[in-house]
């Protein structure tokens, strides 16, 4: 076999199905040594099934692996890592209650002499950090580290297991605009280095920014390769979607009076203060925005809001009502729309059919049921006329939620809060995972609900999001508000330091 | 070679299930038939015979499923909203013994009030006994599988201490047994010359209620929520609280029910070894039911009908009648793994 020194990754003609669907179509890709690739899709392109079959975790239906000219054992992580792969997930895999090196170190300790193993792995971890500007405590507890440290550590961990090709699959999603770049610095060291480095995104100005090479994706078929230099974003937009989308901006309205007031309001739980002294009004016919890196109280807010807890102190008034038990029931009588951030684990009830999940909030209303028996006609009905009006697609309404794909999940949600013309909409991340085109529908859906006098507090970590639709923005980090600023003048960077815990506290408050 | 997520489950598919895991199940017990020494499809053809093969054998079936009925829908109800009750066996002797107390004293009552007091007092102590475990797990996060399985324990102690005790029959001859309930207060029987009761009637009655409750009223769409998702549910204002007790009042009070009908359907009175752990094989019949209400009655039977029918077996082939507790068991095991394959499809690759 010819022996390709700069070729790193070739992968040929995969294709994988799962079931009815097909994944990757007949992908083939070549990506070298000191480059730094992109692999651009939406959710549900393929880009983490193409990356999973390189790291073993599935195994192809056809095609092959081969790295630096070797093929690889399919569905082998093992061979993957002997090979030189290393995978940064998504979601990681860290074990929270050990330390930083112990996470490191697993799976490759020495049995025999564990002590002398330990220093020698110490010095090489210290070694790999400084080397590549990935500053981290050995001996701290992973669980203690911020979001943005732990990938460091997962970095780390396959740079300690002699990776020479890193893939990272969504590696800017928990971070700020300013981790985000020092990642990118750091990529750009070890790319120079000599190791081969992949990235996926959705993001159109991080791959313009950062990559050499751009591969579009688009269900399960790479549809266009580009540099950044010949690649404009609203071109790739369009290829990566498919068509032109559009997504709408906020038009200012006149506000109204307020719907949701927190005046100091704070959230303990346990030791741990999850909300500090929050101060914030959400009135009628306007957005807010609050922004901020996912664990930073956001949670607590959301929680507090959606009937899930009670202030610990402060003062949270919501339609004119201060909040003093949990109560979901009553804020959904009310008129509080809500959307939750997981909408799999939170939003419905997976194994509960379609109708059941559309009535879920209200079975106890005299709509929906008498004496304790349920309508079920009349949920029927209902439930019909929201899949006509929200276009829901993909299940009978009597087969299990579980059926519909995410961005059809949201639409139900979205449906069965909106159809009830709410005065009060809480919408916690409601277009994480969809498609261009969902993000879109929920996003119009949105202002023309604040077109209607709705009130919306917007919680997200799209910066995107958050400027094309809010009228005021607050960024949160570790429980603390911000000073609300107008929309007009938040750009990336200045919302990023904001959500980095940067901001004047005396300065234009609103 | 791995496990894919069904994205449908046919309803056939369910109910093939069942029948599936007790075919398979028959054909592996058939191995220990052989070591038995005995031939195997004879075996079985006594087996049936035994069961469901003459009037007799039929009365006698559903006399045994009676309280296999209650405390399997006990257990189904109870793991529909994972609530995990271990604790029907003491909680149907519980209401056996209540019954037998207060069956003593209702003399000047009618036959059919004396049997309403007493089946509604028996259920009554059935769920009083699982709301202490079940508000431990609420309030403070005691896992209920170990208090309700340890009750068990101390219900028979208490039982035992009250035959022997308070509760003793005089007339008993020094046997531990409690003083028999009023004559007038005992169930009709079904069948001349036969154990089978009006407790049957009773028991499908409720599991029909059970049914309705579980498939059309607002609770019983709670209930599941609860089981199915349980952050969804409180995300949506279910009352996961006051749902878990509910369902608890209901899961205790029909094991409770079960233990009452034992004694106003069969003896009359209370003895230690009154229930061949009907509590435990309750968990059995509701797992091979799907846990579904319905379903219950149909494994009671199926249950009832192997134990029935092993007796006859066993005394025509000389092999142990313990073959019964095997094959429920392997059926038990067998059905777990089935409910994995009906949900999941195995895919080589």
């Amino acid at each position: 076999m010819k022996v390709e020194p700069d070729i790193a990754i070739r992968l040929q003609r995969i294709t994988k199905r799962f079931g009815p669907l097909l994944a990757n179509n007949g992908i083939s890709l070549v990506v070298g040594r000191r480059e730094i690739v992109a692999l651009l899709g939406e959710n549900g392109a393929g880009k983490t099934t193409l990356m999973n079959i390189l790291f073993g975790h599935y195994v192809a239906d056809e095609g092959t692996v081969e790295v630096f000219g070797r093929h690889l054992t399919p569905g082998s992580t093992r061979a993957a890592i002997a090979a030189g792969v290393g995978m940064v997930h998504q979601h990681f895999t860290l074990a929270a209650n050990l330390t930083v090196i112990e996470n490191i170190e697993s799976g490759t300790e020495s049995f025999l002499r564990p002590k002398l193993a330990r220093r020698w792995s110490r010095q090489r971890l210290c070694g790999l950090s400084s080397r590549f500007g990935l500053a981290v405590d050995p001996d701290a507890l992973v669980g203690t580290l911020s979001i943005g440290e732990r990938q460091r550590v997962e970095i780390l961990k396959a740079l300690y297991r002699e990776a020479q090709v890193l893939v990272l699959d969504e590696p800017t999603a928990v971070l700020t605009p300013q981790e985000a770049s020092s990642l990118f610095a750091t990529l750009r060291r070890m790319a120079a280095e000599g190791l081969a480095i992949i990235f996926i995104s959705h993001k159109l100005d991080e791959v313009r920014a950062n990559a050499d090479r751009i591969l579009v994706l688009r269900a399960g078929a790479i549809v266009a390769e580009r540099t950044p230099a010949t690649a404009t974003r609203d071109e790739l937009a369009e290829l990566m979607v498919g068509r032109r989308v559009v997504r709408p901006r906020r038009d200012p309205l006149p506000s109204g009076i307020p719907l949701l007031e927190a005046q100091g309001v704070s959230l303990h739980d346990g030791h741990q203060l999850r909300l500090d002294n929050a101060t914030f009004t959400v009135r009628e016919r306007e957005i807010l925005g609050l922004v901020g890196v996912s664990g930073n109280g956001q949670g607590a807010l959301a929680d507090l809001v959606t009937g899930l807890a009670v202030p610990t102190s402060g003062r949270l008034t919501v339609l004119g009502k201060p909040i003093l038990q949990s109560d979901p029931r009553w804020l959904v009588a009310a008129g509080v729309a809500r959307i939750p951030d997981d909408r799999h684990a939170v939003g419905v009830v997976g194994d509960m059919s379609v109708w059941k999940n559309a009535i879920i909030e209200r079975v106890g209303t005299p709509r929906f049921s008498r004496c304790g028996i349920i309508r079920r006609n009349a949920a029927m009905m209902y439930t019909r006329e929201l899949v006509e009006r929200y276009d829901i697609r993909g299940a009978p309404l009597d087969r299990r939620a579980r059926l519909l794909s995410g961005g059809n999940l949201q639409k139900l949600i979205l449906g069965r809060n909106l159809a009830a013309a709410p005065r009060l909409i809480i919408a916690n991340q409601p277009t994480r995972g969809l498609d261009e085109g969902a993000v879109a529908r929920v996003h119009t859906q949105l202002l023309e609900a604040k077109r209607r006098s709705t009130g919306i507090l917007l919680i997200t970590e799209d910066l995107d999001e958050v400027t094309a639709l809010a009228d005021r923005i607050m960024a949160i980090y570790r429980g603390r508000l911000s000073p609300t600023i107008p929309a007009e003048i938040a750009d990336a960077r200045g919302l990023g330091l904001m959500m980095a815990g940067h901001w004047d506290e005396t300065s234009n408050a609103v | 070679m791995r496990f894919e997520l069904r994205e449908v489950t046919s309803p056939l598919l369910l109910l093939m299930t069942p029948i599936a895991a007790i075919a398979v199940s028959l054909f592996l017990c058939a191995g220990f038939i052989a070591v038995a020494g005995a031939p195997v499809m004879g075996a079985y053809g006594h087996l049936a015979k035994g069961a469901f093969g003459s009037a007799f054998a039929i009365t006698e079936t559903l006399t045994r499923a009676t309280p296999l009925i209650l405390t399997g829908l006990s257990a189904a109800v109870a793991f529909r909203a994972r609530l995990w009750n271990i604790g029907a066996e003491g909680q149907l002797y519980l209401g056996a013994i209540v019954t037998a107390a207060l069956g003593a004293h209702v003399e000047g009552l009618p036959g059919w009030l004396a049997d309403l007091v007493l089946i509604l007092s028996g259920g009554l102590a059935g769920m009083l006994l699982l709301l202490g475990p079940t508000l431990l797990k609420l309030k403070l996060g005691v896992d209920e599988v170990v208090t309700t399985l340890l009750l068990n324990f101390m219900v028979l102690l208490l039982v035992s201490a009250l035959i022997e005790g308070p509760l003793r029959d005089p007339l008993a001859f020094g046997f531990p047994q409690s003083a028999p309930v009023s004559d007038g207060a005992m169930l009709p029987k079904l069948v001349a010359h036969a154990r089978l009761h009006a407790g049957f009637i009773i028991a499908v009655v409720i599991a029909l209620v059970v049914a309705t409750i579980d498939g059309y009223s607002v609770f019983g769409f709670a209930a599941q929520a609860v089981g199915l998702n349980i952050r969804a549910a409180r995300f949506a204002g279910i009352p996961i609280e006051r749902v878990l007790v509910c369902v608890a009042l209901m899961s205790g009070g029909l094991a409770g029910i079960g233990g009452a009908l034992e004694v106003i359907g069969l003896k009359g009175y209370v003895t230690l070894d009154m229930s061949p752990g009907y509590g435990y094989t309750g968990i059995i019949v509701a797992m091979l039911a799907g846990l579904h209400p319905l379903g219950v009655v149909a494994s009671s039977i199926f249950v009832a009908g192997v134990f029935v029918g092993a007796d006859a077996m066993g005394r025509a082939y000389n092999i142990p009648s313990a073959i019964a507790d095997v094959i429920v068991a392997v059926s038990l095991l067998i059905m777990l793994l089935a409910l994995l394959f009906a949900r999941y499809r195995l895919r080589w690759t």
